[in-house]
């Protein structure tokens, strides 16, 4: 691409991968873009008048309803074409793994039931990164978060996350897939792919957050690897229905060593806590069985 | 042409002929049946508008947002509980200065649940920087939205328009409508060249410090400055066509009465009855019926009551703990008066107000008394 759609001028910290994410998934299409943003990290630190990153236009509006408000922008750009506006416009909608698992899964759903022309992606990063570390229905099982802290009774978050992306496919949209960081080609095809076809498409990308997550930046590369090696984030995708694994880990790498380099979790090697590793790594295998059934 | 028709279906007629290009569709009680109606003329090609129909009011108007920013002219209507799970959207959408037309079928708040009429589900926003504007009748909604979308779309501030749930929205009622090629004259097409599919598209809704934040109200509070003098000069455009006239209120007997009832929406029907009966017996009696309740005409109605002796402002809602929404804002207009100024609430979850109920208001503030503060309340 010549002209750059998501400039530097962001606020986002160092390490972060969310705009990693947005070029890859901006650059995967020549034709004119319309943006939304859901209230989180990626809109607070872009958007700030009157500079910002944008170079294509954006809306914001609030935290919630990015979907239904695309959706709406999508309706006005039918109600144009069809009194003769030439020009295609691929609509994205970019939202935190708050909006999308929590506040705004009911709009979320909706946009993808109707079957709106959207590429909607959620940026990942396993709670609400933004307010500081605040636990969501992403934030994984044993998480030390503010609203779920580790403690003497606690040892953080008690509950296994939300599988976002079976929600998802439940609404039989044309294309769902996860993706990550450590394989850029692989978020860039699927990002292609999905701003190809028509109907509501969805990506999920897990976006490590070097701030709240609590690990060594040196390990970055690391940690986003360790996601993928140990089955936490099974690189696949959903195309009408159709289930592809995209990367299969030569070997079991136990959940310990994705664990173990983040802060956020250095309370679960406590023997206390080492059931709750345990039960992290069940829930994981879980999945990844469950995953790999619904692979024919 | 003159056709019978309910209010609700008065407004779906209004934005047939406004040809909308998006309409965001939710089904509350009792607004429904306009966006029932109107989704009657998508299905049969009658309009060409695109027509989304949500899992929720928030996304009602949150997509409403979206096309309006997009640049197009967008619509929706709520009631009651709806309007309030938007209360969000709509102070973002006045926020963002976007031309939204929004009909409301006037319904009561939980709890406890009722379906049926009092204002505050509107007066509950009536702080979020819509214009808002209050209907005696189906005729008076007809119009109301036609005038409304010229103003939103004049001076990019986001218009309600209000009509009483039940009692005007599935009344049937002669209602005067006009020629749909005199709308398309009167309203026009809304496109915006700087919306997100213009071509010269802007974005919308950055992030403000304390830096440009009260610079963006400033200028918003400034957009509403101008609604008054716009809705007089689209009044008279549009009174050209239907030879009705569009006031911020309506003067009902008023220059010579010396008891008033200042009220809104379809109890300004029920008084007028009683005012010509009680004018018949000689009594001096009016009505001032406020349509415009933001921006608040407050010096005109100041001096529309300056020579009354007593008021009686009578409030569809509360605003628990101070003055209700109208009495409040009738006081404000006449400080410094001498009149005695009482506000009673009345008809709260669809309660009849009937003429005796204001027969009585009148002859008790001709007698120098107050009236009951909670009208038709059982004690």
């Amino acid at each position: 691409m010549s002209d750059q759609k998501f400039t530097s001028e962001h606020s986002l910290c160092q390490g972060c991968a969310v705009p990693i994410i947005v070029n890859s998934i901006l650059n995967a299409t020549d034709k004119q873009v319309v943006v939304g943003i859901a209230t989180g990290c990626l809109e607070v630190a872009s958007t700030q008048y009157p500079g910002g990153a944008w170079k294509v236009p954006f809306i914001h509006s609030l935290f919630e309803n990015v979907a239904p408000t695309m959706a709406g922008v999508e309706a006005a750009y039918k109600a144009l074409r069809k009194e003769g506006l030439k020009k295609e416009i691929k609509f994205i909608a970019f939202a935190g793994d708050g909006a999308t698992y929590d506040i705004g899964l009911q709009a979320f759903s909706g946009m993808l039931e109707r079957g709106h022309d959207i590429l909607y992606v959620c940026y990942d990063n396993e709670g609400y990164m933004n307010t500081g570390n605040q636990r969501s229905g992403a934030t994984p099982h044993g998480a030390n978060t503010t609203t779920q802290p580790a403690g003497k009774e606690s040892y953080g978050k008690t509950q296994q996350r939300k599988n976002i992306m079976e929600i998802v496919a439940a609404h039989s949209i044309p294309y769902a897939a996860q993706a990550s960081t450590a394989d850029i080609p692989d978020l860039m095809r699927k990002a292609k792919k999905a701003l190809e076809m028509k109907g509501p498409k969805f990506l999920n990308v897990l976006s490590p957050c070097i701030t709240n997550w609590k690990y060594d930046p040196k390990e970055t590369v690391n940690v986003i690897r360790l996601a993928v090696e140990t089955r936490f984030w099974p690189l696949y995708e959903v195309e009408n229905g159709k289930y592809t694994i995209n990367y299969e880990p030569k070997q079991n790498v136990p959940i310990e060593e994705f664990l173990k380099l983040q802060k956020r979790f250095a309370h679960l090697f406590k023997p206390e806590n080492r059931h709750a590793i345990t039960e992290l790594q069940a829930n994981i295998d879980r999945e990844w069985e469950r995953l790999n059934r619904r692979v024919d | 042409m003159r056709k019978p028709l309910t209010g609700a279906e008065a407004v779906a007629e209004a934005m047939r002929q406004l040809k909308p290009d998006v309409v965001v569709a939710y089904p509350i009680t009792p607004q429904t049946p306009i966006v029932e109606k109107f989704a009657e003329f998508v299905a049969n090609g009658v309009v060409n508008t695109e027509m989304i129909p949500v899992e929720s009011e928030h996304s009602a108007l949150s997509a409403v947002v979206g096309a309006s920013a997009a640049g197009v002219r967008a619509m929706t209507a709520t009631s009651s509980v709806g309007l309030a799970l938007m209360w969000e959207v709509v102070n973002a959408a006045s926020g963002l200065g976007l031309p939204i037309v929004m009909n409301v079928a006037n319904r009561a708040l939980s709890a406890p649940i009722n379906i049926h009429c009092d204002h505050s589900d509107s007066m509950g926003c009536r702080d979020a920087g819509w214009v808002q504007i209050y209907c005696e009748d189906g005729q008076e909604a007809y119009d109301f939205t036609i005038l409304a979308t010229k103003l939103a779309e004049s001076v990019s501030v986001p218009v309600m328009v209000m009509q009483d749930g039940f009692i005007t929205s599935h009344s049937v009622e002669p209602v005067d409508l006009l020629e749909d090629s005199k709308v398309e004259g009167f309203a026009g097409k809304y496109r915006n060249t700087n919306g997100l599919l213009g071509d010269n598209p802007q974005s919308v809704g950055p992030f403000s410090l304390p830096n440009s934040f009260f610079e963006f109200k400033v200028r918003q509070e400034q957009r509403m400055e101008r609604v008054k003098g716009l809705f007089i000069s689209i009044g008279k455009e549009l009174e050209k066509l239907t030879g009705r006239a569009y006031g911020f209120f309506e003067e009902y007997m008023l220059k010579d009465a010396e008891a008033v009832i200042v009220t809104m929406s379809s109890t300004a029907g029920t008084a007028k009855a009683v005012v010509d009966r009680m004018r018949k017996e000689g009594q001096k009696v009016g009505l001032l019926k406020v349509n415009l309740f933001r921006p608040f005409p407050y010096r005109e109605i100041g001096e529309a009551l300056k020579n009354a002796k007593s008021i009686a402002v009578l409030d569809r809602s509360f605003s628990f703990g101070a003055n209700s929404p109208l009495h409040g804002e009738i006081k404000n207009s006449l400080c410094g008066g001498n009149m005695k100024i009482h506000g009673s609430v009345f008809g709260l979850g669809g309660r009849d107000m009937f003429e005796k109920d204001i027969k009585r208001v009148f002859q008790v503030l001709l007698a120098g008394r107050e009236p009951e503060r909670f009208i038709g309340a059982k004690a």
